[in-house]
């Protein structure tokens, strides 16, 4: 047993680490979220060079990762930082179906998104979907040459960025059967396709997606017709391995404001950490932060198992990554007061994506039914 | 013992239900709905109407145009009021400088104040809590020096709510710096119309614009505005706190937000079901409903031993620890419910001219939930209220 990142994964931590310490303030950071593009483009493309999306692929995809623990890697420093930037969407999700399931020529589109040119989508949740992943709506029907997409997608991160987005739509089955759910790839401009977009309480963008008689041709299929769905899970169980580190980053974070708030705070002429009621909490909060940290290694070290196994502990992994995230996140607030309320401290922002990456492919509660589910079978 | 309610106090609730019905203004009462913020204009219509009703003061006696109702008919208005969405009452005036002037202001001070808190006239602020000075509050360090007829006051308040609609500001102030910090503390009236007087906006981490800071920059307050005597301020602002804890149990409010919860996890689909039906999530509601049963008995047990226009005393911090608690749990459950639509940011998603962003009742749950992170925190926090809790109790 090793527990040790390999040298270059350290290399990239140290990096990104040292990179958004240095250009990811918290004056940067309410700048874009308050901005109109919800992301900067320009931290975008910086991030890109330094390899953030490169290594969320392996060499054969023409990145030089892609490995579970390549991902935890990237986003516990974006979300040690509090990056709002839409790594996941594009890098992960987008990218990820694409290189997974696309012919030689879609996979051309790969290497935009490695190289920064070029944001995803990916359209697949569904205004009564919640996180069920195989209940799809949104209809594909062939029409001579050419396939017919209506219907409609929730809350689609970064979809206003994006120059394509990954929809999902059924060719055949009923509402939730996991067979006959395919994936397209619809240029954002495509006719027939609208959105309306809007703020995310966590930072970033997202939208309402339309699709109103959406015509494409039959090369914009992505993998093969009504199969999609295992490519899904598959992308949707990277993702949560990245929302979990994404969200380890945070409380580690939030941890350490905290701590630092604790021995410099004076209330009744002491610090406010040497009162027990608040230290002892302290340590719990420690306590449960170093689960998380296991939580999201048993995440990365299983995400190439068979496909029941790595769910076994993608459900494990978010259901710890839940509780342990509003413990430290009500926690971190109630200890520090009335600043930790206030949009001017970094602690806010820090405990909004905490909380909200909670309603991200399943919730606390989802992922533990689905523990059950999958441990029963 | 006896648990059920009167033929009177039945009839009572009748009419309270019944006047809301017809008087509620509906555009304010789709804004507490949907969750949207209320402006000025908003509380002050429904303060208004309330007074003309002569509602607006329930724990006041009627000598000072009070309602003088008995604590279960403080509760039942309260439930009703939360169940009609109405608004809450601004408390400043009504039940924090209120009962203070009643009980230690001079005949002046009560001739003057009182009516114009009924009526609405005057909006008051609480100048309490400061930045070195927020649980520690008896270390305050806003400064009033007397010069003749005047006192001259330097300093900075903190967390002052609504203070940017305010015409007046209760002030806590250091009279004396040589004595026990508890003992140099005076009450003072500020019109924020003096000059010297600068109100900044704290914007809160969901967005909104509830609280303020408020610079003093040697600012001329008549002598005549002293409440009480001078260095006994902290008398006065502890009795101050002790009725801010009443009704802090939030009964009626938490059984609104639970039905509310109810309401929505029956239009949530999760995995073929309503999510009422959802074991896990029917689970943590059924929890906290438990609780909120007892706590409304324990509430109605500690709210009827105190008379009329006195305040329970450390009962009061058990049940803003509890009241607390479970109305936070409340809204957490709710924001859980509304699945991937708690992620739209509400500025945009319920406020202008926008439709909701998926269904109407998601829009605000989030925002609910970060918001009411503050009800642990202020007025007391629940580190402090356990701290008056063991110090009564162990003596310790």
């Amino acid at each position: 047993m090793n527990f040790e990142l390999t040298e270059e994964r350290q290399m990239l931590q140290d990096t990104l680490r040292r990179f958004l310490a240095d250009r990811y303030g918290l004056d940067v950071r309410n700048k874009i979220v308050d901005s109109d593009e919800g992301y900067s483009p320009k931290i975008w493309e910086e991030l890109a060079e330094l390899g953030v999306i490169g290594a969320l692929f392996t060499e054969e995809e023409g990145g030089f990762g892609g490995k579970g623990f390549d991902i935890t890697t990237v986003f516990e420093e974006l979300g040690r930082a509090g990056v709002v930037e839409p790594f996941i969407e594009t890098g992960i999700l987008g990218g990820g179906l694409i290189a997974a399931l696309g012919t030689d020529q879609q996979k051309e589109l790969v290497e935009e998104v490695i190289g920064g040119a070029l944001h995803l989508a990916f359209a697949h949740g569904e205004p009564s979907s919640r996180y069920e992943l195989s209940q799809v709506e949104t209809t594909a029907k062939a029409s001579g040459d050419e396939i017919v997409l209506n219907g409609r997608k929730a809350v689609v991160f970064n979809a206003e960025a994006a120059g394509y987005i990954v929809v999902s739509a059924r060719e055949s089955g009923g509402l939730s059967d996991v067979d006959g759910i395919s994936l397209f790839l619809v240029p954002a401009d495509a006719a027939g396709l609208s959105m309306v977009g809007y703020p995310l309480m966590q930072g970033g963008r997202a939208a309402e997606v339309t699709l109103d008689d959406v015509k494409l041709p039959a090369s914009a299929r992505l993998g093969e017709a009504g199969k999609a769905y295992p490519a899904i899970v598959t992308a949707i169980a990277r993702a949560n391995a990245a929302i979990s580190a994404e969200a380890l980053g945070a409380m580690e974070t939030a941890s350490n404001l905290t701590k630092g708030y604790l021995v410099t705070r004076e209330q009744f002429g002491r610090p406010i950490g040497t009162f027990q009621a608040l230290a002892h909490r302290m340590a719990d909060m420690l306590i449960e932060l170093e689960q998380v940290r296991s939580a999201v290694i048993n995440i990365a070290g299983h995400m190439d198992d068979d496909a029941k196994t790595r769910d076994l502990y993608v459900a494990a992994t978010r259901n710890v990554v839940g509780r342990v995230g509003r413990l430290i996140s009500e926690e971190s607030i109630q200890m520090h007061g009335g600043i930790a309320m206030t949009k001017e401290y970094e602690l806010a922002h820090f405990a909004k994506r905490i909380t909200m990456s909670d309603h991200r492919y399943g919730d606390t509660d989802w992922h533990l039914e689905r523990f059950i589910a999958l441990s029963a079978a | 013992m006896d648990m059920s309610y009167t033929p009177e106090e039945n009839a009572f609730r009748e009419e309270v239900r019944t006047f809301l019905k017809e008087n509620m203004p509906k555009d304010v009462v789709e804004k507490t709905k949907s969750g949207q913020e209320l402006g000025k204009d908003d509380l002050l219509s429904w303060h208004k109407t309330l007074y003309n009703k002569g509602w607006i003061a329930p724990n006041w006696p009627k000598e000072y145009g009070g309602a003088e109702w008995d604590a279960v008919q403080r509760h039942i208005f309260e439930e009703e009021c939360a169940f009609a969405n109405a608004p809450r009452t601004v408390p400043f005036g009504l039940t924090m400088l209120g009962p203070v002037l009643q009980k230690f202001g001079s005949q002046e001070q009560k001739d003057h104040y009182l009516p114009r808190i009924l009526s609405g006239e005057d909006w008051w602020c609480q100048g309490y809590s400061e930045p070195g000075a927020g649980s520690d509050l008896a270390s305050l360090k806003t400064r009033a020096v007397r010069e003749g007829d005047h006192y001259i006051v330097n300093g900075q308040k903190t967390w002052t709510t609504l203070g940017q609609y305010a015409d007046w500001i209760f002030c806590l102030v250091r009279t004396d710096t040589t004595v026990k910090k508890q003992e140099g503390i005076s009450f003072l009236l500020i019109d924020m119309n003096t000059p010297g007087i600068e109100v900044r906006p704290i914007i809160l981490l969901e967005g909104t614009h509830e609280v303020n800071e408020v610079f003093f920059d040697n600012v001329k307050v008549p002598v005549e505005n002293l409440v009480g005597e001078e260095n006994k301020g902290w008398t006065y602002a502890k009795y101050l706190l002790t009725h801010e804890r009443t009704n802090i149990a939030g009964v009626g409010a938490s059984k609104a937000a639970l039905a509310s919860v109810k309401r929505i996890a029956k239009q949530e689909i999760s995995g073929g079901r309503p999510l009422i039906e959802n074991p896990a999530f029917a689970a943590r509601m059924a929890q906290v409903e438990c609780d909120l049963m007892a706590m409304e008995t324990t509430n109605l047990r500690i709210v009827s031993k105190a008379a009329v226009g006195q305040a329970p005393g450390i009962e009061a911090s058990m049940l803003k620890v509890t009241g607390t608690l479970i109305r936070q749990e409340i809204n957490d459950l709710a924001r859980r419910a509304v699945g991937p639509y708690a992620m739209p940011f509400p500025s945009e998603a319920v406020e202008g001219d926008n439709q909701p962003i998926g269904p109407d009742y998601a829009g605000p749950q989030a925002k609910r939930y970060f918001n009411n992170r503050k009800l642990t925190i202020f007025g007391g926090s629940s580190e402090v209220q356990r701290g008056i809790i063991a110090k009564t109790q162990i003596g310790v």
